[in-house]
């Protein structure tokens, strides 16, 4: 069996920035191993721009913005395995992982489990009606036009208004499809405002808000959908369906961590997020196993992504080199009913006061509100928001002072107080 | 070419006495209207193996229901297709169900079922733990088995097509006729063909090939069944087959697992004047799910993956038609097989095919091989077999569909069989890429250019199931 001090599982942003970052800490015991023939992961299908804002202060496409991070895994000579997919991690953390030259066993002393996030596929929205050619997630479309080069339909819905959804309304319409509708069961969208903007707006293609997809319909082929409005339970008002000739659906209703890797190492993971549960480690419930990237959460904008990813890489070095393994006393940060979620959950009691940064979303549109963090009962941080909109991520930065507090404190808090 | 025996349909009935007669010497045709074996009601029912204590006693049903289901262990050592013995409980939600479960007993010992008890709710628990509360008792079959059906028909393809029965897609059989002893099988696409012996096995199509050409009409009317299908995640949900009590329309909601470790909830029953309708409806979908939770408080709505419907093949009579046709010489008959009609099926297509052989006087084949293997699947390998199978053929490490954990080297065996997958569901159903909880969004391009590849075509011809469900309109602008 093959031994490493890091094991890094997926070679997209998450992977590669944790490994630059582990690499930079003084790590030269690593691997990467990614299961396309290319390191990038998602990225490499994203060729609209505006990543790397935050990162880099330019506008970058999604390739070009991987090819950033590619390019310093290479500089540092990081190993890295492509086209080896990982069958299975145990919780003393060995891994097994498939390549065509055969099966690989390796030990490592740290994980990362950086493998990303798949979409949320017609079965789990539990739409009626036919099972014809036509249906697709917007990420399968994506990577059919983008990478393939082929055209999945011409004449187009989209359910949901998630970004994949969104930037493929664009896209799609710039290969000459006619996109007749995007489609959302909320009344606002998780899509990122200017996505709305950009790639509806600009184009004149209808938002219907609070409306679903009832039923596909066409035996072989997509021939047309039926949308209906929804009540405040999501419930469809059948009164007021409405039929769309269409030979294409695209679903962008979601994304959902990959997490079996970490369920088969008996890693604990949220019921929200679907994530594993970590603490301000990023280290999961199992000694040694961290995630970063969309595994954990699902992120808004790869730069916080790469932020995240750095945090673990240096964690996970600061562990493998820590010579006796403490166990220090846990305080689970609460939420309200309005906060959906908070990571990293779990605060540790310990000495180590550097700053620290949560990120959240909230399940609801709120205006006017402060976004608030109190340890015991003080409040430590504080920040009024015009709007939150369970599309766009936040996230908290707590200085040394506010940190210092939270590690001694009984229970923590992340709530949005109304401003009056 | 003239051929003994053309069979019309490749469901698990077709294939079953495509293989049965494959024992003999005789030239066998196989025809289907769809691309791919198993495409109509073989491809979306429960998948289970009734241990025979639901059918009337001394009806075609009971009797072919019995000695089917005592058929399977021995055919999957010969065949290789996913079953497994899990045995199936009836649940009981108030004492008022004590007589009809006592019924069942009685049917069962007069059926010929072995290991059939009555238990309490409790002792369900015990067994069963996330059963509900509500649950008073139960009969308890351990008989009752799972199987993928869709498998179990392309093995028996497979095996009859190794020892030389024919197969041709796309054949939709538009008129039937007989000159002298011959009968002329006309399809949709213009072809002809020849042959002594017709089987009917159109499962809900065969009231229509019958009334073709026999004066004693039947009609087959379409029951529709729609399903939930919940991820592997769950299936600690149950291992055993959970029914409710019968109603006058069919067994109830069932709860069950799958072959492959899925959650199955359903079926619903709908009767349906669409034979190939196979949509399914909000209304079924709400009610399959909502009546599972009667079994199964628990059932996660979040955990499903996928939904689908199939349509039972009801006949009047409400019994099996399995015999020569009274007034048409040669046509053999498969009428209304509709539930216990899997379970039933290696009996129905061993009795069917001897009767066909005394009819034809046909000799034994010397050279019939009964065992096919079936696609090495990388799931299921030890991490010996794993090292050798990709030192054999590196495309076994080659992964496609991470959800079912897929290789390359599986999905190319699965083309290259005879009969072979042709498209993407062809594939799905042969080797599970894209069963999974991300239903194909990673792997459907994947699938593609190996389909492309293989079969010699371009990406833009590749279709989902056949004509008419290409999966792209082209390519980008240039």
């Amino acid at each position: 069996m093959k031994h490493v001090r890091l094991l890094i599982i997926g070679g997209g942003p998450a992977g590669l920035a944790a490994a630059v970052s582990a690499y930079d800490k003084g790590e030269r015991d690593i691997l990467i191993l990614e299961r396309e023939n290319k390191l990038g992961g998602i990225l490499n299908q994203c060729i609209h721009n505006g990543f790397g804002l935050h990162t880099f202060k330019e506008e970058l496409t999604g390739p070009e913005y991987a090819q950033r991070f590619i390019d310093q895994v290479v500089e540092r000579k990081i190993p890295y395995l492509l086209n080896t997919t990982v069958i299975n991690v145990n919780n003393d953390k060995t891994v097994s992982a498939l390549n065509e030259d055969g099966l690989l066993e390796i030990k490592a002393d740290a994980i990362i489990l950086s493998c990303g996030c798949r979409e949320r596929p017609r079965g789990a929205i539990n739409t009626a009606g036919s099972r014809p050619a036509g249906v697709y997630s917007a990420g399968t479309a994506q990577k059919l036009v983008n990478i393939d080069g082929l055209l999945p339909g011409k004449e187009v819905v989209i359910l949901g208004s998630g970004d994949i959804g969104l930037i493929m309304a664009r896209r799609m319409t710039f290969e000459g499809a006619k996109v007749k509708a995007v489609v959302e069961i909320m009344p606002y969208s998780s899509g990122l405002n200017r996505n709305i903007v950009q790639c509806l707006n600009d184009f004149n293609i209808p938002l219907y808000f609070s409306h679903s997809v009832v039923e596909i319909k066409g035996d072989k082929r997509v021939e047309s959908v039926v949308i209906a409005e929804v009540d405040e339970r999501l419930n469809p008002k059948m009164e007021t369906a409405f039929e769309i000739k269409c030979d294409t659906l695209l679903l962008s209703v979601g994304l959902l961590p990959e997490n079996e890797l970490a369920r088969g190492a008996n890693v604990d993971i949220s019921r929200v997020t679907r994530g594993a549960i970590v603490d301000d480690r990023l280290m999961t419930s199992v000694d040694g196993i961290f995630e970063c990237g969309n595994v954990l959460h699902v992120h808004d904008l790869v730069d916080f992504v790469s932020q995240e990813a750095k945090e673990a890489g240096e964690k996970a070095v600061e562990y493998i080199n820590s010579s006796a393994k403490k166990e220090y006393e846990k305080i689970i940060v609460e939420t309200d009913g309005k906060v959906r979620y908070v990571v990293p959950e779990i605060i540790l009691k310990n000495d180590n006061y550097n700053p620290l940064t949560f990120k959240l979303r909230v399940g609801n549109v709120y205006k006017n509100i402060k976004l608030e963090v109190s340890a015991d009962d003080e409040v430590i941080y504080s920040k009024s928001k015009q709007v939150v909109a369970p599309g766009e991520m936040e996230t908290i930065s707590l200085r040394t002072k506010e940190v210092e507090k939270m590690r001694i404190a009984k229970s923590i808090k992340v709530y949005l107080r109304s401003e009056e | 070419m003239t051929f003994d025996v053309l069979i019309i349909g490749s469901g698990i009935i077709g294939t079953s006495i495509a293989r049965e007669l494959s024992k003999y010497q005789a030239n066998i045709i196989v025809l289907d209207k769809e691309n791919d074996v198993s495409c109509g009601t073989t491809k979306a029912n429960s998948g289970i193996v009734h241990a025979g204590f639901d059918a009337k006693p001394g009806s075609k049903k009971a009797y072919f229901n019995v000695r089917g289901a005592r058929m399977f262990k021995e055919l999957q050592k010969e065949l290789d297709f996913p079953y497994e013995e899990n045995g199936a409980f009836v649940l009981s939600f108030s004492a008022d169900g004590h007589d009809t479960l006592l019924e069942l007993l009685d049917r069962a010992q007069k059926n010929g079922v072995d290991g059939c008890s009555i238990i309490s709710g409790d002792e369900v628990r015990k067994l069963e733990p996330n059963v509900s509360k509500d649950v008073v008792e139960a009969l308890y079959a351990k008989t009752s088995g799972i199987v993928s059906p869709y498998e179990m028909a392309i093995a028996m393809a497979e095996n009859a097509g190794a020892n030389g029965c024919k197969f041709e897609f796309n054949k939709d059989v538009i008129s039937l006729t007989k000159k002298e002893s011959l009968f002329e099988v006309k399809t949709k696409d213009g072809s002809t063909y020849s042959a002594k012996v017709v089987v009917n096995a159109s499962g809900v199509h065969s009231d229509e090939i019958n009334n073709l050409i026999s004066n004693n009409k039947y009609e087959i009317k379409g029951r529709k069944g729609e399903y939930v299908l919940l991820d592997k995640e769950f299936s600690y949900i149950s291992n055993t087959t959970l029914f409710q009590l019968p109603t006058k329309m069919g067994k109830g909601i069932l709860v069950t697992p799958t072959c492959h470790h899925n959650i199955l909830v359903g079926p619903t029953a709908l009767d349906t004047d669409d034979k190939d309708n196979t949509w399914t409806t909000f209304d079924g979908l709400f009610e399959a799910f909502t009546k599972g939770l009667l079994s199964v408080p628990s059932l996660p709505r979040g955990g499903i993956i996928t939904q689908f419907s199939g349509i039972r093949a009801h006949e009047s009579h409400d019994d099996f038609t399995i015999e020569f046709s009274k007034d048409v010489k040669g046509l053999y008959n498969l009428i209304g097989i509709e539930s216990p009609g899997l379970a039933s099926s290696p009996a129905i297509a061993s009795h069917a095919a001897k009767e066909i052989a005394d009819y034809l006087k046909l000799s034994p084949n010397p050279n019939f091989n009964p065992i096919r293997k079936g696609i090495k699947h990388i799931s299921h390998m030890t991490s010996e077999e794993l090292k050798d199978a990709i030192k054999d053929n590196p495309l076994y490490g080659h992964v496609i569909c991470r959800c079912e954990v897929v290789s390359e080297a599986e999905i190319r065996d699965a083309i290259r069989r005879y009969p072979g997958a042709k498209d993407l569901d062809g594939v799905k159903r042969r080797v599970r890429a894209g069963m999974g909880r991300c239903q194909m969004g990673f792997c459907t391009p994947r699938i593609m250019e190996i389909l492309a590849e293989e079969l010699n075509l371009s990406l833009d011809e590749i279709t989902k199931k056949g004509e008419g469900s290409k999966i792209v309109v082209g390519g980008i602008k240039e």
